[in-house]
């Protein structure tokens, strides 16, 4: 097993142990903010850390909602803080 | 304080609109409601002003009254309860129901609806996400939307400012009444005495004229509503499958979904409709929710992987014959009723309670009343 | 796919967990159903399978395995809706998007989509209370739980200079994790006061273990130096996209904040805990009657055999009143006892006797903490017009109160009806609490039914459109 996993943020790249959740992975690099508030613009990362209060949502391979502190991380996992706009029907 | 002219029953959109326009003619009201203001069906549904639903008939002739209204004298206040003529999209997927759409618009159009209708593609274009499979559409610029709990609050802050009183958590128990005449009401809090009474208790009128000795038959019809996560904006109409219309006019016993999808000022997208006849039960019904939630992914596919909030419920007041009660009751004179609008009641409310206050007032109402006379349930009993 | 057993036990931690091995080990046929991925809850949350912290759980970690298929662990799986009845229903969702978490569980793509039980065991646990305060929205601002969740799980820091700030026994492990860790904790702030404890010294002196545990504590703190200010409060959170500073006060007997002594201490980040909120959603959701405990917090009622009012529906740990894992296990195995002897199993009176006792013992040491630590009088005090209350939909503080003052608002469901406070992604989770304390009088604490209208949730758990109408249903079978 590896002691090092390889994921993006944005593409950028982001290190994680096995074991840890993507909030936790975002933390100890430096990046206490991955998403914005609809209202006010405002940063926001992780609050209750236990899957509680979802202001730590971010895109997880292409799928949107997910919850930072709960997703585990795996190597090769790419993270958006933007999430995409839903395709068109003929998509 | 002195008695007022009047006292309204119940602090939703319908005696919210009744104080409003009574305090404006100069009357002095009192609000009396049991529970909390905005608590009943006013807190459950989607705040729609359609009159894209209604076919030629009085129950349309109180829409487009209504509609002036939203947008003449009430104009100035639309920021407050979120006011938007976003129009409405009513869409079919079968050949059947482009033609029956295509029918029902040209008897609106004759009656003073304005409609528009479109090609498949015209109406892809308004609604990206719709599905591809839509065979026709029909665009009412008319419909409109407003946020139902700021509206009636907003509308009982206006009325306060004109010297109405509201007293919630205060139930109405009984009638004072002078020989036949209704002189005010009793309540667990005591009597206020009154020129006049407006019923306005909603799916609830039906007990609070039974406490006056009359019928007034308005039962409950359960719906249900889905709310999504907020998007950014994603549905901008409302749209509704044409099968909405008849869904809404129907009589049928067991539950009946039709879709209608719409975004809100807040982001989220709710999803109805349901209607169900279970009395007053609030056991949220997963069934429901799962036709809900199948029969707007037909039209909106691409909200598949939207997560949902939350969904509630709420208890349509409706009469046996789909339209609202409003209007003096002569059985019990100085007793008035203003409910039992179904799903329209938000829209509904400042006309019904504008032509009522006419009524009040000795003035005569700008539409004729008598389509929605209280007493003509019994009339047809008797008859 | 449906499944059915004898009894499903919602949540995995140190109650369910002791109810799912008393249940059986009785020989009834349970499930356990969590949103985690490992047993332990959030209380014995650990980096691995191998890592056992405590001897309480690997005593039922061991058992609960030795049960083998007479439990079935569903982990990684919310429950979005539960139906009460004969049988009762749970509906169940992955809790990471099953098209990301691949290598979840083994049999993570045999967990069922509905399982059915004739009886309920309901142990959700809790969450910090919090209190809003103006700034605590500043990414460095973090529940208190939520700092040890991250300490807990993979030994992560989430600041170098905390402040560990609100009121609770919780505070301390939360610093001296911190500093274990090697963070610098620059100020652990007790709104109450520490003589509070020797008030009710007969809860306190009934659960002898609980004084180690906080003389250990203490002595971590000491070790590193750090003192707790008592009567002290956060008041700002200060920082432009990040926290860079806290504003502390100081209260009064009466929990007022006094004038004039503040003082400005830099941190990059803040740790908040006001006691904890029970998750009901389950809870309410079937009807169970609530009320509200010595904490102000809503919980569920149960009897001396934890059943709720609501038949075959049973409930243990923080959602009947939020006490600790001792009593947390306690109340579990009890639960099982008493749904194994519902449903026709031989059960020991005696043991049952004595874990009765147990529960009566620690409820009591329950109820002498909560005293101690109420939620301080004046907390409104530090609220500005633009301080957000709800995180989720950014409502604020002066949006709150124009809803009262202005549009008739006199209650908690009103205020979110109003302003939308409480309507987002969490559904009032965060700020249910203080939005039901706004919405009620000047200097009252929130009324049991203001607090019942933000703990009600139509959904427990947010689900999709697709696989709401996608799902199974009992009639559909």
């Amino acid at each position: 097993m590896t002691d090092r996993l390889d994921l993006t943020l944005d593409g950028a790249p982001l290190t994680a142990r096995p074991g840890q959740s993507v909030g936790a992975a975002l933390t100890e690099a430096g990046v206490r903010s991955w998403r914005t508030t609809r209202r006010g613009g405002r940063p926001r990362g992780l609050f209750c850390g236990i899957g509680v209060c979802f202001d730590c949502l971010l895109v997880v391979d292409g799928v949107p909602n997910q919850r930072a502190c709960l997703v585990p991380a795996r190597d090769g996992m790419r993270l958006e803080t933007t999430p995409r706009e839903l395709g068109g029907s003929d998509d | 304080m002195s008695a007022p002219d009047l006292v309204v029953i119940g602090a939703g959109a319908l005696g919210a609109a009744t104080a409003y326009y009574a305090a404006r003619a100069g009357l002095a009201v009192e609000v009396v409601e049991r529970g909390a203001i905005v608590s009943g069906t006013t807190s459950a549904g989607e705040g729609n002003l359609l009159v894209s639903d209604k076919v030629a008939g009085p129950e349309l002739d109180l829409a487009l009254l209504s509609y002036r209204l939203w947008r003449g004298e009430l104009a100035e206040h639309a920021g407050l309860w979120e006011f938007e003529a976003k129009g409405g999209l009513v869409v079919t997927t079968d050949d059947a129901g482009a033609t029956a759409l295509g029918e029902l618009a040209g008897r609106q159009r004759d009656a003073g609806v304005e409609v528009d209708v479109l090609t498949a593609d015209r109406a892809h274009e308004l609604e990206p996400h719709l599905t591809r499979d839509l065979t026709g559409a029909a665009l009412y610029p008319q419909d409109s939307q407003v946020q139902p709990m700021l509206m009636a609050a907003h509308l009982l802050r206006l009325a306060r400012g004109l010297g109405a009183r509201v007293r919630t958590g205060t139930t109405v128990t009984g009638f004072l009444r002078d020989g036949d005449r209704v002189v005010g009401v009793r309540t667990d809090r005591g009597d206020v005495a009154a020129g006049h009474v407006v019923n306005a208790a909603g799916t609830w009128a039906g007990e609070v004229a039974t406490l006056a000795g009359v019928e007034v038959p308005v039962l409950p019809r359960r719906g249900f509503i889905l709310v999504t996560e907020p998007l950014p904006p994603t549905v901008h109409h409302k749209v509704y499958a044409g099968e909405y219309v008849a869904s809404t006019q129907s009589a049928g016993e067991g539950l009946q979904v039709s879709t209608v999808v719409e975004g809100t000022a807040s982001g989220t997208v709710l999803v109805g409709s349901s209607r169900e006849r279970v009395g007053f039960d609030r056991t949220v019904s997963l069934p429901v929710l799962r036709e809900l939630a199948r029969q707007a992914l037909r039209l909106y596919p691409t909200l598949a992987p939207v997560a949902l909030m939350r969904t509630y419920l709420g208890f349509r007041p409706y009469c046996p014959d789909h339209l609202p009660v409003i209007g003096l009751d002569p059985r019990a004179p100085g007793l008035a009723h203003v409910a039992g609008h179904e799903g329209a009641g938000i829209g509904l409310s400042v006309g019904s309670a504008h032509v009522l206050v006419q009524a009040l007032t000795g003035r005569r109402p700008d539409l004729d009343l008598a389509p929605f006379a209280p007493e003509r349930f019994s009339l047809q009993g008797v008859a | 796919m449906t499944e059915a057993f004898d009894v499903a036990v919602v949540g995995a931690g140190p109650a369910g967990m002791a109810a799912a091995v008393a249940a059986g080990e009785r020989g009834l046929r349970v499930v356990l159903v969590d949103a985690g991925r490992r047993t332990g809850g959030q209380y014995w949350r650990r980096p691995t399978d191998d890592a056992e912290p405590d001897a309480r759980f690997a005593d039922l970690h061991r058992r609960l395995a030795a049960l083998g298929d007479a439990v079935r662990h569903v982990a990684g799986q919310q429950v979005w809706f539960v139906e009460a009845g004969e049988p009762h229903a749970l509906h169940l969702s992955p809790t990471v998007d099953a098209a990301i978490d691949v290598d979840l569980a083994p049999d993570a793509d045999r967990a069922p989509a509905r399982v059915e039980a004739r009886a309920l065991v309901l142990c959700p646990g809790g969450y910090d209370r919090q209190l809003p305060v103006p700034g605590w929205t500043l990414p460095g601002v973090m529940a208190a739980g939520g700092v040890q969740a991250l300490l807990k799980a993979s030994g992560t820091l989430a600041g170098s200079r905390a402040v560990v700030a609100g009121t609770g026994p919780f505070l301390l492990p939360v610093a001296a994790g911190l500093l274990r860790a090697g963070a610098e904790v620059v100020a652990l702030c007790e709104a109450g006061s520490p003589s509070g404890w020797a008030r009710t010294p007969r809860g306190v002196a009934a659960v002898p273990g609980k004084a180690a545990e906080a003389a250990a504590y203490a002595a971590t703190l000491a070790r590193h130096r750090v003192r707790l200010r008592t009567r002290t409060v956060v008041t700002e959170v200060r920082g432009d996209d990040h926290v860079t500073s806290v504003r502390l006060g100081r209260l009064d007997r009466q929990g007022r904040l006094r004038p004039g002594d503040g003082v400005e201490v830099e941190a990059d980040l803040v740790a908040l805990g006001w006691g904890f909120t029970s998750s009901l959603e389950l809870l309410t959701a079937v009807g169970a009657a609530t009320r509200v405990d010595d904490d102000g917090s809503l919980v569920v009622v149960v009897d001396d055999g934890q059943r709720t009012d609501v038949p075959g529906v049973l409930a243990a740990g923080e959602a009947t009143g939020v006490g600790g894992a001792d009593l947390a296990v306690a109340e579990g195995e009890l639960a099982g006892l008493t749904a194994a002897r519902d449903a026709g199993c031989a059960v020991d009176e005696a043991r049952v006797r004595s874990v009765r006792r147990t529960v009566r013992r620690h409820r009591a040491f329950a109820a002498a903490m909560h005293r101690a630590h109420p939620v301080p009088a004046g907390w409104r005090e530090w609220l500005r017009p633009d301080t957000v209350v709800c995180r989720c939909e950014e409502v604020t503080a002066g949006e709150v109160r124009t809803a009262c003052d202005d549009l008739g608002a006199a209650d908690a469901r009103t205020v979110k009806l109003l302003t939308r406070c409480g309507m987002g992604w969490c559904q009032g989770r965060v700020c249910g609490y203080a939005t039901a304390a706004l919405a009620a009088p000047a200097g009252a604490t929130p009324s049991a039914d203001d607090l019942r209208s933000v703990a009600r949730r139509s959904l427990a758990a947010p689900v999709s459109l697709g696989e709401l109408a996608r799902g199974v249903d009992g009639e559909d079978d």
